[in-house]
């Protein structure tokens, strides 16, 4: 079956919407790879009770020495701006999330990721793969030792740039809780032209995006800081994360 | 006093950089192989998918890029399980999707809350010694998917 899908040719970024709520717009059109992905039928309803089962439950064997320290995973120090991102991971009742999985990749400083698909041609660094992963602790804080990524082009569209970011994937507590998004660093002046960004539509909503530059967490003499807080979907009701574990 | 949610962005095109760096697909090592491809709406297969299963009654979580097999993944799952919880993530998918897996006949409330053409998407089919469970976001046949 061969279908012929015509060429988008419509703005790369819509007008800012708040009407449309915290969700991201699945089926946003600038961003021309989700026209064949995104499931064109209305989503089915599940009874409550499955919105609220468990998920897994990572401990510390899944997470070896340095694997929060990206500038630390091999022989030499990685080239880039060294920075700390840290933060918490939340419900939405602002419980912290002690022992949630946060697992982070990202492009090296000069945009290029050590993955075989990407040929953008800047150069890969020996010195850093660019993947990293912890548990939160005790008060639901992660944090990590990194390099601040570059921006690389994308061919969404001509001239496409994606803003710098820190992909994050999370494991909470219930299988609701489950979440992939990207980190974004504040004042980025590609925010107005990225499809990704611009997909959740209420400004508010899409700021939860972007982590904070803190003077007060940065390691002096050694590295810049940023700290984002990450909320997670509802633990459910009568639930309580901390006393549980 | 209620937080928002953090949004969610899409996995893109790089995940196993962070997410599949270990072999993550076997929930349960006695289990039965279960495999499938992962196509778009045009038939196509999705080599930057990543598919992850949660066994809720056994405690059980296994995950599986699509990069290895064009579009393709493989695991071992428990034979006696009924019903597997499937979340999709890839490129071009802003937001991941979820669906079920059953591997046999279902007989709870969602199974039965379906219609029979659609429900059948969800159900795994038997392929000599392993079960086959292909995904479609689109299209003719599409997987049911859940609101979460």
């Amino acid at each position: 079956m061969s279908v012929t899908v015509d060429p988008y040719e419509g703005p790369v970024v819509l007008p800012d919407d708040p009407s449309l709520g915290p969700e991201v717009q699945v089926d946003y059109p600038g961003y021309r790879s989700t026209r064949l992905r995104v499931p064109k039928r209305p989503l089915e309803t599940l009874p409550e009770e499955l919105h609220r089962i468990d998920g897994p439950v990572f401990g510390e064997g899944v997470i070896e020495e340095l694997d929060d320290d990206l500038t630390r995973q091999h022989a030499g120090e990685p080239i880039g701006e060294r920075i700390t991102v840290s933060g918490r991971v939340l419900d939405t009742d602002g419980r912290p999330l002690p022992d949630a999985l946060v697992e982070i990749w990202q492009a090296n400083a000069a945009g290029r990721y050590r993955h075989e698909v990407d040929q953008h041609p800047a150069p890969l660094d020996p010195n850093f793969s660019g993947a990293g992963r912890c548990l939160t602790n005790d008060d639901g804080r992660y944090r990590f030792t990194t390099i601040k990524p570059g921006s690389y082009p994308w061919r969404n569209h001509p001239n496409a740039w994606r803003p710098n970011h820190i992909h994050f994937s999370l494991f909470g507590r219930t299988f609701e809780q489950r979440l992939v998004t990207q980190m974004y660093f504040p004042g980025d002046p590609l925010f107005p032209y990225d499809p990704i960004f611009n997909s959740v539509r209420d400004p508010r909503t899409r700021e939860l995006l972007i982590a904070r530059f803190d003077i007060e967490t940065t390691v002096p003499e050694w590295s810049l800081a940023y700290e984002w807080d990450i909320v997670l979907g509802p633990s459910g009701a009568g639930t309580t994360p901390m006393e549980d574990r | 006093m209620t937080l928002t949610r953090t949004p969610s962005q899409t996995v893109g095109p790089y995940y196993a950089i962070g997410l599949s760096r270990r072999d993550e697909n076997v929930l349960d090592p006695d289990g039965i192989e279960l495999h499938g491809t992962l196509f778009d709406g045009r038939g196509t297969p999705i080599p930057d998918g990543l598919v992850e299963l949660w066994d809720a009654s056994g405690g059980r979580w296994a995950r599986r890029g699509t990069q290895d097999e064009a579009g393709g993944f493989r695991f071992l799952v428990p034979r006696d399980a009924p019903v597997l919880e499937a979340l999709v993530f890839a490129r071009g998918m802003l937001r991941h999707e979820r669906t079920r897996i059953y591997l046999r006949e279902g007989d709870d409330d969602v199974w039965n809350g379906l219609d029979d053409d659609r429900r059948t998407t969800l159900l795994a089919r038997r392929d000599g010694d392993a079960l086959v469970f292909d995904i479609r976001m689109q299209g003719e046949g599409a997987t049911v998917f859940f609101e979460h």
